[in-house]
């Protein structure tokens, strides 16, 4: 409860800082997805209302930009660039197979909310291509099995530290 | 120094201080810390050299400074020692922390090169022209002190001691520069446009919202020179008027961002931005916004649309935003290339400018060089280069055992070109007369893996994913257009679907509303013109001979 207050108060600094002015709403929605990680329907209701705009409003401009999540993310992330060098390179192959081998789709989670997989449109990392994050991590130069196999112990590693 | 008032003498005092300061050591190590190399383990590598020079003891004579891109992304990390005027600077490749006490012991306690680690391939230097690039690899982007010493923030200096706006915008009209997103629209006129405008405040943008996926021009130059951009966001705004800029950078950029933020605030804190600009009476106030990935939002109304906070959905103009920008006021909006260009504009003079490049297209271009290429990379070349010079040359060609097939020009929108057209040099009008764009500088190379259908249906997939939907042609139109390449590649294709794609391109690109629209079917066009046999193959043939094509059904 108490993380929940201090994100609360570091957004309504945030929007402070900007004057609650409209032209802000991106930044704000920005620190907002920051600190919570996605943007869910209960809080861009709060935005709207500490900023005095309409739902419609807010909800229009959040959902036109492919950078803001409005689904909780997985607890591990892959994400696969899918810029023209990293396609180039075959990064649709690796893509594919991390969908076959952990069932979902790109953009989802697994439904034990282990892992979600993204899409991303250019890391500029291109002369690495094909390129893979995992957790932050760019891995240049990515092959299908090395990704699967990283993921996989990503995965595993907790089950096998406890046994 | 901090704290008080700068004045405009004291810029020069800086960079002698600095200069001076510079002297004191033999050697200078420059660790590339850009994204790339940074994914490689380049600040592991930083940490390595200032542990190792402690360890030869060798402090004193050495100076370990992180730098921006030096544009050899596929050998990274790069480190470039440069030991004064002697000796030209070495720069070795593929540097790893365990490889760093042999160079130090080889380069700064011998004096040698540590050969096996040299990096050779002078060819990809060779035909470079670096202009915009011209710190790159020698300063330290976290550092205003660097900047200055190399010259930098004397253009604003000269500009505000001794010239008037006419004469700025004169010498840009002069040098026959053109903007650098893309269009190709000559950045001289621009200015006057805005400067005679009537109405105030007047605003600067700069865009550096590089949205096409395999570019990264802009992205590399914010991260190795950022004061470049905020001296030309100055110089432009002396020239036109304005008293307030905004930075438009991509939310992707985590690294360009933090090196922007923090050159913003050193700017700052030497009073060159942030109220009267060195104790003279012209002001100027910079800030940061970011993009959120939307393509469109580098077109100039969207970008406008965006940095006030709404969809970044372009409008129609007139009116133009050199009259009716952002909040109705009269807006400067470069590319941040474009802007880097004006310091040394400034300083050497249009005429100088203009004889580098063609006659109708002056300066360099920044590409960034990807695809199945032996150098890729950044680079920059003076205009009317050609193409088959940059692939072949600069990049090394396509690597062993496989065989050239197309070059991409221009990002998502640009043109595939075959290779009968290689010669062609790479300026604004020799591209648009064979169906690709400048676009923000993308280059990127293809080979005989890759099919040439599933190449412009890549790009429509992605044009159709960030068309803003605000007008029919390019909303329904692109959506029609990868209907029929998706019938192409599941082995539906008909004869007659080749007529409605030329058909489709033609009317898109003349009633879409902005450029994304109106080039988003420069790669259906090209290469139903270049490669239309491909075509016939997979629809008459059902043959793909990338063998791209019809597996996927098999595979879900």
């Amino acid at each position: 409860m108490s993380k929940d207050n201090n994100r609360r108060s570091m957004l309504e600094k945030a929007m402070k800082e900007h004057d609650y002015q409209e032209g802000a709403l991106l930044e704000i929605l920005h620190k907002a997805q920051e600190l919570y990680g996605y943007l869910s329907k209960e809080l861009l209701m709060e935005l709207s209302g500490s900023l005095n705009l309409p739902p419609s409003h807010v909800f229009g401009v959040a959902t036109f930009y492919s950078y803001f999540k409005f689904k909780p993310l997985g607890e591990h992330l892959v994400t696969a660039c899918l810029g023209t060098a990293c396609y180039v390179k075959g990064v649709e192959e690796i893509v594919l197979a991390i969908e076959r081998e952990f069932n979902l789709k790109r953009g989802e989670s697994t439904a034990d909310g282990k892992l979600s997989l993204l899409i991303t449109r250019c890391i500029g990392a291109c002369a690495m291509a094909p390129n893979i994050m995992i957790d932050g991590e760019v891995i240049g130069k990515a092959t299908k099995e090395g990704t699967l196999e990283h993921l996989k112990r990503l995965l595993g590693g907790v089950e096998t530290e406890t046994s | 120094m901090e704290g008080s008032k700068l004045k405009l003498a004291d810029i020069q005092k800086i960079a002698e201080h600095e200069l001076d300061f510079q002297r004191a050591y033999v050697h200078r190590i420059n660790v590339c810390c850009s994204s790339a190399c940074v994914h490689l383990g380049a600040l592991k590598v930083l940490k390595a050299f200032e542990d190792a020079i402690k360890e030869f003891e060798v402090e004193r004579e050495c100076k370990v400074a992180k730098t921006g891109c030096i544009g050899t992304c596929s050998v990274g990390p790069v480190v470039i020692i440069d030991s004064g005027g002697r000796a030209r600077p070495r720069l070795y490749q593929n540097v790893t922390p365990e490889k760093v006490r042999k160079i130090v012991q080889d380069n700064i306690v011998l004096g040698l090169p540590a050969a096996e680690m040299l990096y050779k391939n002078e060819a990809f230097f060779k035909k470079q022209h670096r202009l915009v690039l011209r710190n790159v690899g020698k300063i330290d982007p976290s550092r205003i002190q660097d900047y200055i010493a190399m010259g930098g923030y004397s253009a604003i200096v000269k500009c505000l001691a001794t010239m008037t706006p006419q004469g700025i915008i004169y010498e840009v009209v002069n040098s026959g520069l053109r903007g650098r997103g893309g269009a190709g629209f000559p950045t001289g006129q621009k200015w006057s446009m805005v400067a005679r405008a009537h109405d105030s405040p007047k605003y600067v943008v700069a865009n550096l919202d590089e949205g096409d996926p395999g570019v990264f021009a802009n992205r590399t130059l914010a991260e190795a020179d950022p004061h470049a951009i905020i001296e030309g966001m100055l110089i432009a705004a002396y020239a036109i008027g304005a008293e307030k800029g905004y930075i438009y950078a991509r939310a992707e950029y985590p690294l360009a961002i933090e090196t922007l933020q923090k050159a913003i605030n050193q700017a700052r804190a030497m009073s060159l931005i942030g109220g009267s600009v060195l104790e003279t009476p012209f002001k100027f106030d910079l800030e940061l916004r970011f993009g959120a990935g939307a393509f469109v939002a580098g077109e100039e109304t969207a970008i406008l649309a965006s940095v006030e906070g709404r969809r970044a959905m372009p409008r129609p103009r007139p009116p133009y935003p050199a009259n009716s920008g952002l909040w109705g006021k009269p807006t400067l909006i470069q590319n941040v290339e474009t802007l880097a260009n004006i310091p040394i504009i400034v300083q050497n003079g249009g005429a100088w400018f203009a004889k580098i490049g063609t006659p109708k297209c002056t300066g360099t271009k920044c590409f960034s060089l990807t695809g199945e290429i032996n150098n890729p990379g950044l680079i920059e070349v003076p205009m009317g280069t050609t193409l088959r010079e940059v692939v072949f040359e600069i990049g090394g060609g396509v690597p062993e055992g496989r065989k050239f097939k197309a070059v991409l020009v221009g990002g998502p929108s640009g043109g595939c070109l075959p290779e009968n057209l290689l010669d062609l040099p790479i300026d604004y009008d020799s591209l648009a007369k064979v169906g690709a764009i400048m676009g923000s500088g993308g280059i990127v190379v293809l080979d005989d893996k890759s099919c040439m259908v599933d190449t412009a249906k890549f790009f429509t997939d992605f044009c159709v994913e960030e068309s803003c939907g605000r007008c029919t042609p390019c909303r329904a139109g692109l959506a029609r257009v990868q209907e029929i390449y998706k019938g192409i590649i599941e082995a539906n294709g008909k004869m007659e679907d080749i007529t409605t794609l030329e058909k489709a391109g033609v009317y898109i690109k003349e009633a879409s509303l902005c450029g994304l629209g109106q080039t988003a079917p420069n790669p259906v066009l090209t290469t139903l013109r270049y490669f239309k046999d491909e075509y016939f193959e997979h629809i008459k043939e059902k043959v793909c001979r990338a063998g791209k094509c019809f597996k996927k059904e098999k595979e879900v």
